[in-house]
């Protein structure tokens, strides 16, 4: 049974560890629907990852802080669009600049806490806690090794899964996500139809700045809330999510599954030991790689998958068309 | 039945430039309206002071009697006027239907319930459309592009349907359908106005045709009591004589011959249709044409810019269908190439004259370092000969005024000595005494004996100053005329497709008498 088992926690730390992903993701595909290209995920998740946590440690609230790490992550996307819809001013170093600024906000409180006299909230024991703990779903949980698996994680698991199909529905089968994708693919016939693209953007880069944020929160409860000066929670996630973007071909349904991958990937770094223990004879060898190349695998993944994705270039993209480009009025 | 729209006093410019001038001009309901001019004669700028684009600087509209302000597109949409562009408005992943939804304000929420589709399915049958309405519109042919735009407007109730220059991208075929969906259009109670340069279309299928030349309103004529030879005069006007000078040379064997040159355009459609022409040394050949009859795709195809699809082009004999740009400009064929945003193609704005005369000869520079010395003294000879107005050698081109940046543009194309010059709009925004200093180092280049292909606008100044003229109509050659022997109501017939003079008396234009080519024996008679 010892093996099944490794095999079930496995699986499941694939679901965990997928989940922030998904988050970052999603978010990005709404933003890039909308014909803008934010590179400015990894900052996005790191502010909206501190403020959530802090604030909800302080009223020992989850609810309040994921409204929070959403609310923050979105002011920073309305400075995203501000800066590129209003001002047109250029994306990738607006996007870079919020990366570099996020993150640089995230060390500045995160030290700021830690030497003041409260010192760094820790989640410990505390009801936030209680409230981040896995839910088992009735009756689905009971399946074997599935149902652990799928149907006993925490509330933040279920939200990113349900954001991502209510995410696919808009785009599908709604007429404001067929404005949305319509201003991704050509802003002027948009504008031509009367349809606010100034408005739409800014929506729609906020919602997804701010499902990004619930996605840096989640990393940082994850880890247990232990801050330290030298790491970011986020750790790159962030651009594996703009990479992952591309691997799902900007499909939230799609993007679930790529996630799942990229999540399977990052769960070999911490299993490859149990594995090799566990199956000597099949999987020994696993010992044998340093634990470095594991780290590295999830980013080497995504310069992979950007490279095949780049060489499929084809109608079928989901590519929205005039992505990265800023919209004037007047060009047409 | 009262006017769908008046227009009382019209103007509109931009900076200096007048598009519109006091313009009177009246729809009626249930009519077709054929709106003709020249290029820039301000038909465009007119329409789109009706769709919302531009406001007009003084006068009126009315749109059914009630005196409106249109100031922008979904203001225009709601008073019923819905414009066709040239340049469509379609999102290409979309299908059909989806782009129809898309600015359909009826409906709800939710995509394409069966309401909608029935709606918009019922309208395109109605109308006699033929649509396949789940198709892609990346999928779709320019002319059913076209039909889903007008379809488009229809669905969000226009009833005024400016058309502007639908027939350019269709085949004869697809434009008979769309003038049956015009006539539906026409009996459902609907308004058009149709942007065209062909006048036989005018005559097919408009009631009325009005005339706009140099943004002013010439006047209105029924098109059941005119004709094709009237509207010509209307359009283009009285000849004026220019004070151009027009040396004459000794013309020798032809330098450049084209022969059934076929060529597509960026969307894939024929721009240039089967064209025979040939230059001479020490000749300047006009090409006349209305905008967009191919003649960019011409002198790209000259330079090597842009595949051929068919046909010869041979320079003294030898082919150089499929050299490289670099390698026929060795040859001796330049190309100066004015589009119309002038910096666009040829120069780099914002680098010195010093080092857009190094672009073109970069290659002759030995080792990998810029020469600039030389390129200077090239920088300052040309500054000197051709009189160009700038504080130095080293000034951005793009800070100098338009006439000095082509004749920096012509002054780098002449330095490497071609034997042909294929030069396009090279005065287009210039002002008089410019344009007449441009000239004269044309018809310097043709003393030298050098060939010259002038795509122009302006029919006055190409009968001045080409020796000959050939006139383009929708890619295809409607005959050369010479320009001391033809008339300017002649060429604008030609331009308009109404008339067509390549095999007269049983010479064929456009193949020369001495030709290079070894058929020339079954070809030319001349």
């Amino acid at each position: 049974m010892a093996e099944l088992e490794v095999i079930t926690l496995f699986l499941f730390s694939v679901i965990v560890y997928s989940i922030p992903l998904l988050y970052g993701t999603a978010g990005e595909i709404m933003i890039e629907k909308s014909g803008s290209l934010n590179l400015g995920v990894e900052g996005t998740m790191a502010i909206g990852a501190v403020t959530g946590y802090v604030v909800a440690c302080r009223t020992n609230s989850l609810f309040v802080g994921v409204l929070v790490a959403f609310l923050a992550a979105a002011v920073v996307g309305a400075a995203f669009a501000f800066f590129t819809v209003t001002l047109q001013a250029n994306q990738n170093v607006t996007g870079l600049t919020i990366t570099t600024f996020g993150v640089a906000f995230y060390f500045f409180l995160g030290n700021g806490l830690s030497n003041s006299a409260g010192g760094w909230p820790m989640l410990g024991d505390t009801t936030l806690a209680a409230q981040f703990a896995g839910i088992e779903i009735p009756l689905l949980s009971k399946i074997p090794v599935i149902g652990k698996v799928l149907f006993s994680h925490n509330i933040l698991v279920y939200l990113a899964v349900v954001i991502a199909v209510l995410m696919w529905l808009y785009f599908a089968k709604t007429v404001p996500g067929l404005k949305l994708r319509s201003i991704g693919e050509n802003p002027g016939a948009a504008d031509s139809l009367g349809i606010n693209v100034t408005l739409y953007k800014y929506i729609h880069i906020m919602l997804g700045s701010g499902i990004m944020g619930i996605g840096g929160l989640y990393m940082g409860l994850n880890m247990g809330g232990t801050f330290e000066g030298s790491n970011c929670w986020i750790n790159g996630y962030g651009w594996i999510a703009i990479a992952l973007v591309i691997f799902a071909n900007w499909s939230p349904a799609r993007a679930i599954v790529g996630t799942v991958v990229f999540g399977l990937f990052n769960s070999l770094r911490v299993y490859n030991v149990a594995f090799a223990t566990t199956f000597p004879g099949a999987l020994g060898w696993l010992n044998k790689i340093p634990a470095h190349f594991f780290s590295a695998l999830p980013f080497i993944i995504t310069l992979i998958v950007l490279i095949l994705s780049s060489m499929r270039k084809n109608s079928s993209s989901g590519e929205p068309a005039a992505i990265g480009r800023n919209y004037y009025r007047e060009d047409r | 039945m009262g006017n769908a729209i008046e227009l009382r006093g019209i103007s509109k410019s931009f900076g200096s430039v007048a598009a519109n001038k006091n313009i009177n001009l009246t729809v009626e309901k249930g009519e077709i309206l054929a709106l003709l001019g020249e290029n820039g004669s301000g038909k465009t700028t007119l329409m789109n002071m009706l769709s919302g684009i531009y406001m007009p600087d003084s006068g009126s509209i009315f749109v059914d009697g009630k005196k409106v302000s249109i100031n922008s597109p979904e203001q225009s949409a709601k008073l019923g006027i819905g414009m066709v562009h040239q340049h469509f408005k379609l999102v290409e992943r979309f299908t059909a239907l989806e782009n129809i939804r898309l600015g359909l304000k009826t409906g709800g929420k939710f995509l394409l319930g069966k309401d909608t589709r029935k709606y918009i399915e019922d309208t395109a049958a109605k109308f006699g459309f033929e649509i396949d309405s789940d198709k892609l519109v990346c999928n779709m042919s320019v002319s059913e592009k076209q039909t889903l735009e007008i379809l488009k407007v229809i669905c969000y109730g226009a009833n005024i349907i400016i058309l502007d220059e639908p027939t350019a991208v269709l085949t004869v075929q697809e434009i008979d359908k769309l003038f049956d969906v015009m006539r539906k259009m026409k009996q459902d109670g609907h308004s058009i106005i149709i942007i065209t340069h062909k006048l036989n279309e005018v005559m097919e299928i408009s009631d009325r045709v009005a005339v706009l030349r140099h943004g002013e309103y010439i006047g209105s004529v029924k098109t059941s009591g005119t004709n094709e030879k009237e509207l010509t005069e209307l359009m283009v006007g009285r000849r004026i004589s220019l004070n151009i000078e027009r040396p004459v040379m000794e013309k020798t064997h032809p330098l450049l011959e084209i022969r059934d040159l076929t060529v597509r355009n960026d969307e894939g459609a024929i721009a240039v249709d089967g064209m025979n022409f040939y230059i001479r040394g020490g000749e300047m050949l006009g090409v006349a044409g209305i905008a967009g009859s191919g003649q960019k795709e011409l002198c790209e195809a000259i330079a090597g810019l842009r595949p051929i699809e068919r046909g010869q082009m041979l320079h003294e004999g030898e082919s150089i269908v499929g050299m490289s740009p670099k390698k026929i400009l060795d040859h001796g064929i330049s190309m100066s190439f004015i589009p119309e945003d002038r910096l666009g193609m040829g120069l780099a704005p914002s680098l010195s004259i010093t080092d857009n005369m190094i672009l073109k000869n970069y290659n002759e520079a030995k080792g990998i370092f810029v020469d600039r010395k030389a390129a200077r003294e090239e920088a300052k000879e040309a500054i000197d000969k051709l009189e160009i107005v700038t504080p130095s050698t080293e000034t951005p081109v793009r800070k100098l005024s338009g006439g000095n940046v082509q004749k920096v543009l012509l002054g780098r194309e002449i330095k490497s000595g071609p034997n042909v010059l294929v030069t396009a709009y090279p005065v287009r925004g210039l002002d008089i005494n410019s344009s007449y200093m441009i000239y004269d180092i044309l018809n310097q280049q043709k003393q030298k004996g050098v060939g010259i292909l002038f795509v122009g606008e302006d029919l006055d100044v190409m009968l001045a100053l080409c020796d000959k003229i050939m006139v383009m109509c929708h890619g295809r050659l409607q005959g050369v005329v010479n320009s001391t022997n033809t008339t300017k109501e002649d060429i604008g017939l030609m331009m308009t497709g109404a008339l067509n003079i390549v095999n007269k008396e049983g010479k064929t234009d456009g193949i020369a008498a001495d030709s290079a080519f070894e058929d020339k024996k079954e070809d030319a008679n001349g």
